[in-house]
Order: C-alpha cells, then sequence, then structure tokens
C-alpha cells in the first residue's frame, strides 16, 4: 500500500499511509475503536476508493486495475466479514458452491463435495443444507470463513473475526487461522483490536491512531510491547494498565 | 433532600459541605451557587470538599460534582477531592479518564434559506447522477443478458416469478373486481338517465384494458413488491452480503437486480390480463344485479367495444411499468443506508419512486398514443 489517504467526502480519516504484507504472514490492523481498521479493510477489497494513493498485490495496481484485471485479483482473496456475512437465501453449501459454479468447471456433484469438505474444516460438517439463519452467530463466522475459503484465496481477510465470540470459539478460531495459513501458504490479514488473538497469531502488525490520523507503529505485536516508546501504542497494547516505576 | 452549603476555610479556599440524600428522584442540585461562590471575592484558589453527612448519593451528585470540576478547570482553580467517599473518586476519575476528543463536539447551527435551498439543490443532483449511473449500468446488465453473459441464478429468477406473479393473484384479484364493480356503479347511474346502461360494458372494458388494469395492477406492485426488493436488499447492504458479493467477484446488478427486473417484465402483463378479466367481471356483476342484463348481452356488449389495440396497449404499458417498479426498488435498496430505520426509509422511498414513475410514464404513454392514433 502506497501514500493511501483514506476519506469520507471531505471528512479524511487517515492519511498517506504505506506499509507491506509480506507472503505468509499474519498481518494484524489494530487500533482503537473509529480509527479506521475496517475502512482500511474495505480499500484493501476494493470495497471503498482511496481518495489518494494506491493498493497493490504483488506489482499489480488493485487501485487502478480495469474491471477484468480487478476481478482476476479478487479470486485470488477470500474476506471473512464481521456479521458472516452470508447470503441468507442460500444454504452453506450454496453459499460455498455459488464461488465454484462461477469460477470453476466443476459438476455440481463435485460442487457439493468441495463445499461439504470447506465446512469440514471449519467444524461444520454435516450443516450443508442448513440456512444461515438456522445456525448460531459463531458458526455464521466460521461458515463465512469456509466461503472465503472457497476458491483456495493467496490472501484471507478477516474483519473483526472474534467479535461476539465466547472466549473459547475465540480461540478456537485464532488456531484455525493458524493451520490454514501453515496448511495453505496463505497470507492472512486480520482487523481487530482482541489483545489476546493479536498476541497469539499476529507475526506483524500496524497501529493506527485515530487522533494524528495515521500509522504510529509498525511491526510484530509482541516486539511493539517489548520496545514501543508510542505512549498508545504502550496503553493500547496494555489494556490501558499503568506503567510500574 | 440533597443539601449542599459553601464555606470559606481561608481566604482563597473553598469548602463544599455535601449532606444529605442525593438522588435523581429529587432532581439535580444547581451549580448557579457554586460559580457564584466562585466569582465573589477575594478570589478562590482551591476548592475543598467535605461529605461527612452525605448519607446515600447515586448520579446526581456526581453530575454536580463533575460540572464543579469543569468549571474550576476552566478557570484555573485547584480541586481537592480528598473529603468525597472513594467511589465517588473512582467515577469522577473514570469520568476524567478520557479526554474529550478535539472536534467530537458537534456544531449545531441553524442553516440559512439560502443554504437550505442549495444544500436541497446539491442533494438532488448527486441523487439525479447516481440514479442515472444505475439506469447506465443497468443497460449494459441487460445487453450482457442478450448477449448470455449475465451471470445470476436461475432459481433466484424462478422463485422471484413465483413471488412477483402466483403469489400475488389474491390481492390482485379482489382490487381488480372492486375497480371494476366502482367503474360500472359511476357509470350506471349516469348512464341509466339517458336509458344507455349497456354502455356500462364499454365504459368498464375499455377503462379497464387500456388504463386501469395495467395501472391498478403496477401501483399494486409497487407497494408489495417494489417495497420488499428495497426491503430484502437494504437489509443485505446492512448484513454486508452485497460486499460479499462484490468481493467475491460478482455485479450485484446481475445477481440481484436482474433476476427481479425480468420477474417483474415476465410477470406484470400476465397480472395485468388477468386484472382487465377480473374487472371486467365486475363490472358485469353490476350489469347483472342493478341493470338487469344478461351476462351474454354484457360480455358481447365489452367484445365489441374492446379493440385488440386496448388490450397489446395495456399489456406493453404494464410491462413497462415492470420495469419502472423494479429498478424504483432495487436503487432505493441499493442506497440504503447501514441501519434499520434506513431501510424502512428505502421501502417508503421505493413506492414513492415507483408510482411516481407509473404515474409520469401513464402520461407519457397518454399522449404518445393519442399522436399515434391507438
Amino acid at each position: 500500500m502506497r501514500d493511501l489517504t483514506m476519506a469520507y467526502g471531505s471528512f479524511v480519516l487517515m492519511r498517506d499511509m504505506s506499509f507491506t504484507i509480506n507472503h505468509g504472514d499474519v498481518f494484524i490492523v489494530m487500533g482503537g475503536s473509529g480509527s479506521g481498521k475496517s475502512t482500511l479493510l474495505r480499500h484493501l477489497i476494493g470495497l471503498n476508493e482511496p481518495a489518494r494513493g494506491d493498493v497493490f498485490y504483488q506489482e499489480q495496481n488493485f487501485t487502478r486495475a480495469d474491471p477484468t484485471q480487478r476481478q482476476q485479483i479478487l479470486r485470488r482473496i477470500g474476506v471473512t466479514f464481521q456479521s458472516g456475512a452470508l447470503w441468507s437465501a442460500m444454504t452453506l453449501a450454496e453459499n460455498i458452491g455459488l464461488l465454484l459454479e462461477e469460477y470453476t468447471e466443476l459438476s455440481p456433484a463435485e460442487i457439493r463435495e468441495v463445499a461439504s469438505l470447506k465446512l469440514a474444516l471449519v467444524g461444520l460438517k454435516g450443516f450443508e443444507d442448513y440456512y444461515p439463519s438456522q445456525i448460531s452467530g459463531g458458526m455464521q463466522k466460521r461458515a463465512g470463513l469456509a466461503r472465503a475459503m472457497a476458491l483456495d484465496p493467496r490472501i484471507l481477510f478477516f474483519d473483526e473475526p472474534s467479535a461476539g465470540l465466547d472466549p473459547i470459539s475465540s480461540r478456537l478460531l485464532d488456531e484455525l487461522i493458524l493451520d490454514l495459513r501453515d496448511s495453505l501458504g496463505s497470507t492472512v490479514v486480520v482487523v481487530t483490536h482482541e489483545l489476546a488473538s493479536i498476541f497469539t497469531i499476529g507475526s506483524n502488525s500496524i497501529f493506527l491512531d485515530g487522533e494524528t490520523r495515521t500509522i504510529t507503529a509498525s511491526g510484530p505485536p509482541k516486539d511493539l510491547l517489548a520496545h514501543s516508546q508510542d505512549p498508545k501504542v504502550r496503553r493500547f497494547l496494555t489494556r490501558g494498565e499503568k506503567e510500574k516505576p | 433532600m440533597n443539601q449542599v452549603a459553601f464555606e470559606r476555610v481561608d481566604n482563597d479556599i473553598l469548602l463544599i459541605r455535601l449532606a444529605g440524600r442525593w438522588q435523581l428522584s429529587g432532581g439535580l442540585a444547581p451549580s448557579r451557587a457554586f460559580e457564584r461562590e466562585l466569582q465573589a471575592l477575594p478570589s478562590v484558589a482551591r476548592v475543598t470538599f467535605d461529605a461527612q453527612d452525605l448519607s446515600d448519593w447515586d448520579s446526581s451528585i456526581l453530575t454536580f460534582l463533575a460540572t464543579v470540576s469543569d468549571v474550576c478547570r476552566q478557570r484555573g482553580v485547584s480541586v481537592e477531592l480528598d473529603g468525597l467517599p472513594a467511589g465517588i473518586r473512582q467515577l469522577l476519575d473514570l469520568a476524567q479518564a478520557v479526554p474529550e476528543r478535539a472536534g467530537a463536539r458537534q456544531q449545531v447551527r441553524e442553516a440559512s434559506l439560502l443554504e437550505r435551498v442549495g444544500g436541497r439543490a446539491i442533494g438532488m443532483a448527486g441523487s439525479a447522477a447516481e440514479m442515472l449511473s444505475f439506469l447506465g449500468d443497468m443497460t449494459v446488465t441487460f445487453v450482457r443478458l442478450f448477449g448470455m453473459k449475465a451471470r445470476y441464478r436461475a432459481s433466484d429468477l424462478f422463485l422471484l416469478i413465483q413471488q412477483c406473479g402466483a403469489q400475488a393473484l389474491p390481492i390482485v384479484t379482489l382490487i381488480s373486481f372492486l375497480v371494476g364493480v366502482i367503474l360500472a356503479f359511476v357509470g350506471a347511474i349516469q348512464l341509466k338517465q339517458f336509458g344507455a346502461q349497456i354502455y356500462v360494458a364499454n365504459l368498464v372494458g375499455v377503462a379497464m384494458m387500456r388504463e386501469m388494469g395495467a395501472m391498478m395492477t403496477a401501483i399494486l406492485m409497487a407497494g408489495r413488491t417494489g417495497a420488499a426488493f428495497a426491503a430484502q436488499l437494504g437489509t443485505m447492504k446492512v448484513t454486508q452480503e452485497i460486499d460479499a458479493f462484490t468481493t467475491a467477484g460478482f455485479s450485484p446488478l446481475e445477481f440481484l437486480v436482474l433476476p427481479r427486473t425480468v420477474a417483474l417484465i415476465l410477470m406484470m402483463p400476465l397480472l395485468c390480463l388477468y386484472s382487465d378479466f377480473v374487472g371486467i367481471v365486475g363490472g358485469a356483476a353490476i350489469g347483472v344485479g342493478m341493470l338487469d342484463l344478461s351476462w351474454t348481452t354484457y360480455i358481447q356488449q365489452t367484445m365489441h367495444a374492446v379493440r385488440l389495440t386496448d388490450i397489446v396497449g395495456g399489456v406493453f404499458k404494464s410491462a413497462v411499468y415492470g420495469v419502472l417498479i423494479a429498478l424504483a426498488g432495487c436503487l432505493r435498496g441499493l442506497q440504503s443506508g447501514n441501519s434499520s430505520s434506513a431501510v424502512g426509509d428505502a421501502a417508503t422511498s421505493a413506492v414513492v419512486t415507483g408510482i411516481v414513475a407509473i404515474i409520469v410514464a401513464c402520461g407519457i404513454f397518454a399522449v404518445v398514443f393519442y399522436v399515434l392514433g391507438l
């Protein structure tokens, strides 16, 4: 990402952001509530257009790509939304199958098999014919992840994966993210402010500061905790605990 | 009852004695007396508290103390909270832990008339541009449909056809029958005066076939289906389902708007023909029941009065109305904000936009059909 400025009309949310996500990273976008983390994610996946600057996937400029190129780039990414965002009129198998129908030559029976496998990977074997409204919020998130993995994407994006989950489900989801990264060789980008997840899965990170409206720290989360001199970053990573003298 | 008293301990130290029961149900203590004390000479350098006689308290005392703290901060007067109970001190610390973010407070300002007119004009221009852009995108989508390149789920289309067609029959039946009855009733009263009651069949037949069948069906469908389209798409926007389509590389216009529009284009002419038939039956019920006409006479008279161009014209109009209803519903749904009230607004706006578009189109058709001699 190069010199990215995000704005809603004349209101500049973040400015001049530049950073690189390396292959195989679990890259954490962290910051306080309202700092623009989810908006940054929307810029990365093309749902919002930057006021200035560009987003690159490898050497390809995603921001200025024509619709065909953009489509090709989008095929290489998978997104898990905060609410799951499963298509409510379709069953879980259909949610996954729609992508396979559109982008592969698989037969309906093969599509069904692949969809079952993806659901099994997230612990939802046997739920193929359930509609999103028939399963719990945590299951919807996992089903959303199964859909995001439908085409074995090179990059997986997660928007607040732990939000609304109990601690055990949250930990299991963290483990799942690491397993998927290791087994599929994907790069993972996670927008979150859950400290437990940040330290467990994050290999690299940036910190967005809502007041200065830019990135104020970057690096592995554990290194930031140990060495960052920025008081806001330290307060965030220690849950606002006061420094011991 | 809350009690507050002020006492000068030293020349520059103001002691505030808090006593009694401080409850929200008893009202808030005014801070004016404190401000008066602060303004009195000699000037105050420090404020302290004595809460030994405080028996019970809730947010009312915190509100008073927060105001005291704010006033003191603005005037450079130091505040010592030592005399307050620990619970109050902790809550005050909590309230002051995060300072107010610069620029967070919204400035409420009455806009001038010129400003409001300008703002509204800019908003309308933006809305018109959005509508034109949507129409352009939909034109491209239909071109892709005719070129067999558009991607949508056939199962969605069949489901929508069922929703827009068969499931709308009961309400279309009721309203069309009543419209036929009303037209015949009004016509019967007037025509009976001249002994020309047989022409009620002409009136009902021509009115239903040319205008009322298509128009009433369209208005019904705008309220029923147009609103449903807006609510469905608006909710999908709130739950990020539309974002999920976009990031999956699917066009929401092809997957969501196209099937809805095609379903209405296919179903509206059929519903219109059905409405025409039911309306004529309604008129016949009045003709037979009130005017002593036989069913055969009434139907024969109707067949004499109605031309094929009347039927075709009505059916053509209904297909166009179908496009307008679907586009209005889908546009408003896609424009919806991200809240439940915004979805409600989108549904309302879809109905209003749809009906206005139908009436405008009806006027244009009237002129065009007149010029063409139809």
